[in-house]
């Protein structure tokens, strides 16, 4: 894997509220550049809400997010979406257009490269994660778990110094889930900085640095892997692992 | 004469069909076309306006487009292009100079297809799952550029079908402006038949006429089936040249 220009992300004390439901009541998350903090916690605990307004696809009511230690709330967020790449439970490809397109939209119209160097670009991307040799046909025609590495690839394109996973494996049929962690793996071993929102506790416990526990908009508990999932002090997490475990 | 000779008489007299061909294709399909294509496209576009406004955050928007569309679609064709027609003729006629009611004609065509065009439009734009927009801001896209790039093309695709038939619907309503007095050479189709008609107390001229209508319709119509079954079921896919490579291998070695 190529070498990452990362960054650190902080977000602090961060609330969000959908009329009467507060969906995050106050979260701290920082993630140290290079590193893979994962996020777990029961459905609805807000994990998915908590990426979407780190990276301003929802504004917070209150808080602060940092990126290497500056506030990013008063930038223009389109600007500040295209340093954080995000990968969707759904892969949210975009069928109109054939996989490098996919990869290369961002490269022609954000980054303004010619045509031929965005598709060089993306091609580039799509050998990362061994799907060079469908460049040329449409989302629909692939598997779940080769749509999965290209909206990754199509993330990596734009160079972001973080990189978000929403539950990037849920929708995945079992024996295409290894292939997408193997890829999200050696991100992490390559230095990319990673929130990674999961069910997938071995991927947690082995590649993440940081684990943070969330459940009803609050952080329950964080630390390393070895103490969340062999040392868990609160009876929520207790009760969490005995479910999932 | 026996009834039968009689209706063929009435309805199927080919010398007097025969004798409305020419202008029926010379000037009638030309001039059909004019009204058809030019209201068509302007129609789409005031069509898609009206779906990004009917979709907009701001509730004017909101309000201004509902208003429209549930005006223009509520009054009948013929109603609007008379009221257009009539009502906006002095102003025509100061601008472009002349007294031929087909601007006019385009225009009152083009606001009745825009109320409905946008209502397509708009159910297109809405059935294109929110991940696409999410997915497309998430890259740094803003708001228009995720509408313009991503959301709008698919929406747009999916409706296709009825768009066509929205354009079906068009060619025959644009028969309507007749009403404004058409001078000769402006004549369109259903004119044509409809004079020829008049003068001679036959009926046939206006059957040659409604089959030009179902030679430019009909095709359309299976057009439309056509690309709706392409939409749901894809373009029958390319194999890979190794999965072809295989079985030519094996043909030869037999």
């Amino acid at each position: 894997m190529t070498e990452f220009t990362s960054g650190t992300l902080t977000g602090k004390n961060l609330h969000l509220s959908f009329g009467h439901n507060h969906v995050l009541r106050g979260i701290d998350l920082h993630v140290e550049k290079g590193t893979t903090a994962s996020v777990i916690g029961p459905s609805g605990s807000g994990k998915s809400t908590l990426l979407r307004v780190m990276n301003r696809l929802i504004e917070p009511d209150q808080g602060d997010i940092l990126l290497d230690g500056r506030s990013v709330l008063k930038d223009n967020p389109d600007e500040l979406r295209q340093r954080i790449g995000m990968v969707f439970q759904q892969f949210n490809l975009f069928p109109h257009k054939t996989v490098v397109e996919n990869v290369s939209l961002a490269l022609r119209k954000l980054r303004k490269l010619p045509k031929d160097q965005a598709r060089a670009e993306a091609l580039e991307q799509l050998d990362l994660v061994g799907l060079k040799h469908k460049a040329d046909v449409r989302p629909a025609n692939l598997s779940g778990g080769q749509m999965q590495r290209v909206a990754i690839a199509r993330a990596l394109a734009m160079k972001p110094e973080v990189m978000f996973f929403d539950e990037a494996t849920s929708a995945l049929d079992p024996e295409l889930v290894k292939g997408v962690l193997a890829l999200m793996t050696d991100l992490a071993k390559g230095g990319m900085t990673m929130v990674v929102v999961t069910h997938e506790m071995g991927f947690s416990r082995n590649v993440s640095d940081t684990v943070t526990f969330m459940d009803a908009g609050v952080v329950v508990e964080s630390g390393p892997p070895e103490k969340i999932f062999s040392a868990p002090e609160t009876d929520r997490l207790k009760g969490f692992l005995s479910d999932v475990l | 004469m026996d009834l039968l000779e009689q209706l063929g008489d009435t309805f199927l007299n080919w010398e007097e069909m025969a004798k409305v061909i020419p202008s029926l294709l010379m000037v009638g399909l030309p001039n059909t076309l004019v009204l058809a294509v030019a209201s068509g496209i302007l129609g789409s576009l005031l069509g898609l306006l009206l779906a990004l406004m009917g979709i907009s955050r701001n509730p004017a928007a909101r309000w201004a487009a509902r208003i429209y569309t549930d005006l223009f679609r509520g009054l009948p064709a013929i109603l609007v292009i008379l009221v257009i027609g009539i009502g906006l003729s002095p102003i025509a006629r100061e601008i472009t100079g002349s007294r031929n009611p087909y601007p006019l004609g385009i225009l009152a065509l083009t606001l009745i297809a825009g109320a409905y065009i946008g209502e397509i439009f708009r159910s297109g734009i809405q059935s294109v799952e929110k991940g696409q927009l999410e997915a497309s801001r998430a890259l740094g896209f803003s708001y228009g550029s995720s509408m313009r790039l991503v959301v709008v093309p698919q929406g747009i695709r999916r409706v296709l079908p009825a768009l066509v038939n929205q354009f079906i619907s068009l060619l025959k309503d644009s028969s309507l402006v007749f009403m404004l007095g058409l001078a000769s050479s402006d004549r369109e189709i259903f004119r044509i038949g409809n004079d020829a008609m008049a003068n001679t107390g036959n009926l046939s001229p206006l059957v040659a006429a409604g089959i030009l209508y179902l030679i430019l319709t009909v095709p359309l119509t299976h057009f439309v089936n056509f690309i709706d079954n392409r939409l749901r079921t894809g373009r029958p896919e390319k194999k890979e040249p190794d999965e072809l490579a295989a079985p030519i291998g094996k043909g030869a070695q037999a």
